[in-house]
């Protein structure tokens, strides 16, 4: 194949065997696609939709019990982590009847009654329980704490918007909505009391200036709607928060 | 032919052109077996296939989908032309003024986007002369800030239970990667934000002073009872029926505000598809029973009535909506008119 100066774009994956978890440039992704007339040079490993997985790594399964997994993975992460906070020295500091007391007892129940809910919808469809790696938490520090609290309630939020496109069944859906719009509002207001107003991102004024959020355009296609993310960008960020393992891979979806 | 020559010249005019196509896992499955099987001749056809579910936008959309989105676009109106109202009239400064004109400029994208997808099945342009915010003068909206931000709770938490009720309709997309329900569960999320917002500012102005932070007030149980004084920035039980502002405006026709609010957080038209926003049993499991508290909590049913909200029926929601019409909103026949 002649030289193409879009392959250059391409950049080094960061582990070799597994190339496809490496976000890249979809138009360098077509080169190699269309590469594979003929050429076999690229690695398909992580590709398939069969539970081909590394050892020791949990994969959420296909059709709607892999999403229903897939919110489960993500619901024990939240439980435990709201579990743990519990039992840390900015909760226990805070003094009975406060606003951060009765957020972080709610959160701490809803995520639970989540969690504790999905298993039981699952039955023997269930995957296994995670186990957490929570060590880059403070759990002693508001600010750890909050910022932990922000960064799982907004991939939550993510997750579930970008997992309802595999979803087959209407009451799959609408049962991932009841829940995505609950993980919205904590969301909001965990960004609120980091930075009151920045409940659908950061902001200067009246201005949204970053896409963490929503995406700030008000003409685009995507104009003012969250940014919903694949399950594999998602697990790429959870399973930094769970032991080797537990890692979490959802090889049937995108 | 030069497929990726052609994907350059596409991404000229179209530079999204990439996003398009299917994910990348699925491409291997339509592409993977290009260069064995597939004849020379054999490929334009494949590649024709490709570009048609890219841009398969379809001319016209499944009818349920247009309806669909139009009744939420009506919504968006009716919030757009409130947050301009509300921004215009005076009742906010400062941090508040600013949170007011975001959530108006979010619902400024929201109504391009659906806009965009609706083409020529979009309703016209409402205007805000179709809506009448005092419900028949039921109530004043404009008299303070926080009977402004009443009746914001209560038009915002009816279109989050409008998105929620109607996605199953938008199961069957047909667009590719389903970027309608994509849009649609992404705008209704943003939405949830924007009740978790005004909840906080609703908790804010119970202590008259404007620009107060209201994260750092508690929210009670059930908001705390009647009038929903305090609202929780996510819903509690039924909200003691939403906040009921109480009548300012004399008038000889219509109920204090109570039914209004009531039906936010009440049933649907079918009370067993679309119960009250105090359910706990989801999917024929008692949420509240199979759950165990974390130590040292109480799981109470009003706990496990906040951590699921409810979606609304189209029938219900557009009789909401009906008692924010103008004799011109009733005219362009919004809310089923």
């Amino acid at each position: 194949m002649a030289t193409n100066p879009l392959l250059d774009e391409q950049p080094a994956p960061t582990a070799l065997d597994r190339p496809l978890l490496t976000p890249i440039k979809r138009r360098s992704f077509f080169m190699y696609a269309g590469a594979t007339a003929g050429a076999t040079a690229l690695v398909l490993a992580g590709c398939k939709d069969d539970n081909n997985n590394s050892p020791g790594t949990v994969d959420v399964g296909s059709g709607d019990f892999g999403i229903l997994n897939y919110a489960y993975a993500l619901e024990q992460l939240e439980a435990a982590f709201y579990t743990a906070v519990l039992g840390g020295k900015y909760f226990t500091g805070l003094a009975a009847g406060t606003a951060e007391k009765q957020i972080f007892t709610d959160l701490a129940l809803h995520e639970k009654i989540h969690a504790d809910f999905l298993k039981t919808a699952l039955g023997t469809n269930a995957i296994r329980g995670l186990t957490p790696n929570f060590g880059s938490i403070n759990f002693d520090d508001r600010t750890s704490v909050l910022n932990a609290a922000q960064a799982f309630e907004d991939l939550g939020v993510q997750a579930y918007n970008g997992a309802g496109r595999y979803i087959q069944s209407v009451d799959y859906l609408t049962l991932a909505g009841k829940i995505v719009s609950v993980e919205a509002r904590h969301a909001a207001l965990i960004r609120d009391l980091i930075s009151y107003n920045s409940f659908v991102g950061p902001v200067s004024g009246a201005t949204v200036t970053s896409n963490a959020v929503i995406d700030p355009s008000t003409t685009s296609a995507t104009a003012r709607q969250e940014q919903s993310k694949l399950p594999s960008v998602v697990l790429a960020t959870a399973n930094t928060f769970l032991q080797d393992g537990s890692k979490v891979s959802a090889n049937s979806f995108g | 032919m030069d497929f990726f020559q052609i994907l350059n010249h596409i991404e000229k005019v179209d530079p999204e052109v990439y996003d398009r196509f299917d994910s990348r896992r699925n491409v291997f499955k339509h592409m993977g077996g290009l260069g064995k099987k597939l004849s020379a001749a054999a490929v334009p056809a494949m590649l024709g296939t490709i570009f048609n579910k890219a841009y398969g936008q379809t001319s016209t959309l499944p009818q349920i989908i247009i309806d669909t989105l139009n009744l939420a676009l009506t919504l968006e109106y009716l919030e757009f032309y409130y947050y301009q109202q509300g921004i215009a009239s005076g009742l906010f400064t400062g941090n508040d003024l600013n949170a007011i004109t975001i959530i108006r400029d979010d619902e400024q994208g929201h109504i391009n986007a659906l806009r965009g997808v609706l083409q020529a099945s979009a309703i016209n342009d409402p205007t805000a002369a179709s809506y009448d915010y005092t419900a028949g003068g039921n109530l004043a909206p404009f008299s303070s800030a926080a009977m402004y931000l009443a009746v914001s709770q209560s038009f915002v938490d009816t279109g989050v239970r409008a998105y929620k009720g109607g996605a199953g309709n938008l199961i069957n997309d047909p667009t590719a990667n389903k970027a309608i329900l994509t849009a649609a569960l992404n705008i209704h999320s943003v939405e949830a934000r924007h009740s978790s917002h005004v909840r906080s500012m609703r908790r804010a102005y119970s202590t008259g002073t404007p620009n107060t932070n209201g994260t750092g007030i508690a929210g009670q149980d059930n908001g705390g009872g009647a009038g929903d004084p305090l609202p929780k920035s996510w819903i509690s039980g039924t909200d003691s029926d939403g906040p009921k502002p109480i009548k300012t405006v004399a008038n000889t026709a219509g109920p204090v505000g109570g039914p209004l609010t009531a039906a936010v957080y009440g049933a649907g038209t079918d009370a067993t598809k679309y119960p009250a926003e105090n359910n706990v049993m989801q999917a024929t499991v008692n949420v509240q029973t199979n759950s165990m508290a974390p130590a040292g909590l109480t799981l109470t049913a009003t706990a496990a009535s906040e951590a699921f909200d409810e979606p609304l029926d189209a029938v219900a929601v557009q009789a909401i909506g009906r008692n924010f019409l103008s004799a011109l909103g009733r005219t362009n026949k919004l809310f089923g008119s």
